[in-house]
């Protein structure tokens, strides 16, 4: 797993409270984790702040799944 | 009956009469208390006279970067995150619509509305991930009922009651709560400046025959911060003698 997928994964335990085993990739958060609106946008901060990477509103939408993230974030850390 | 020890709240514009008073009573139950404002003298004549528990945060609100930062920085000198905020900080710029200038306006907006936002903005991250926490912020009756020469600040106090609803849906599911007090006239030097006869008149319109003392409003605020009003947000208390009955 790379380093991204990793510190996604452990923001999503620290912030929603469940159990690591729980939060594979294709976890939604608000179907399989529980999360809520709010919970989405604070993780959606998160990922900013841990990231240094901007997430428009648009593209926040679209990040329903842990693999989702990872795989935006990793999209632009590679450009 | 209601304790507020162990608490932090930042009271903004806290050398005036209003807010003097709201961070005096917020003190004596226990909280500790930030208190900002532009004249650094002010606050820290209200400071030496609290004592301890008492933290200073210069800030001028009508500068975006310094309400963004507000926050942060009475977390920084109380050494704790916040639990309460009082957006308690105004100016007015009256005059008939007509003869209003941009700048009237402009100033009224960015620092009685824009500015509560600002602070509420920066409090509730912190709040939502803490699940608790108090945002309180000082409207008018004017914002209800309006006031001739008052567009501008009238604008702005109903603005604060439609931000506060929205805010207080948005951080509800986590336990914090966004109010507002609403204040009648109430005795402060700004209201002193007032004839003799413009007086009586304002009283006579008072069913509880008197203007209101600045204590009459810190006490809604600290109701409205106490764990008591845990089931309370989205309202707006109206202190105004009867004056107004909305």
């Amino acid at each position: 797993m790379s380093d991204i997928a990793d510190k996604v994964k452990k923001i999503v335990v620290e912030h929603l409270g469940v159990e690591e085993s729980k939060v594979t990739p294709e976890a939604s958060f608000i179907d399989d984790l529980g999360a809520d609106s709010l919970d989405t946008v604070e993780l959606v901060m998160a990922f900013e702040e841990a990231f240094s990477v901007e997430i428009p509103e648009d593209a926040a939408e679209k990040i329903a799944t842990v693999k989702d993230a990872i795989d935006y974030i990793e999209k632009q850390k590679a450009a | 009956m209601f304790s507020l020890s162990g608490k932090i709240a930042l009271v903004t514009g806290a050398s005036g009469g209003i807010g003097a008073a709201i961070s005096r009573q917020l003190h004596a139950l226990g909280a500790t208390v930030v208190l900002s404002g532009t004249r650094e003298a002010a606050l820290k004549e209200l400071a030496d006279s609290l004592g301890e528990r008492t933290h200073i945060a210069v800030a001028n609100l009508s500068d975006a970067s310094e309400a963004d930062g507000l926050v942060a920085k009475a977390e920084e000198v109380a050494g704790a995150p916040l639990d309460i905020l009082v957006n308690n900080a105004g100016l007015t710029r009256d005059t008939l619509a007509i003869r209003m200038k941009d700048s009237d306006w402009s100033q009224v907006m960015t620092v009685d509305l824009e500015s509560p936002f600002r602070l509420a903005r920066a409090a509730l991250k912190g709040m939502l991930r803490r699940r608790a926490g108090r945002i309180i912020s000082i409207a008018s009756v004017v914002g209800t009922t309006g006031n001739a020469g008052q567009a501008n600040y009238a604008a702005a106090k109903a603005g604060i009651v439609g931000m506060s609803k929205s805010l207080a849906q948005e951080a509800g599911p986590r336990g914090v709560t966004v109010n507002v007090v609403a204040p009648g006239f109430i005795e402060t030097p700004m209201t002193d400046v007032l004839s003799e006869g413009i007086r009586e008149k304002l009283v006579g319109s008072i069913p509880l025959g008197r203007m209101g003392n600045p204590d009459d409003v810190a006490a809604a605020v600290v109701y409205l911060a106490s764990d008591e009003a845990a089931w309370v947000t989205g309202t707006t208390l109206h202190v105004n003698g009867g004056m107004a009955m909305v």
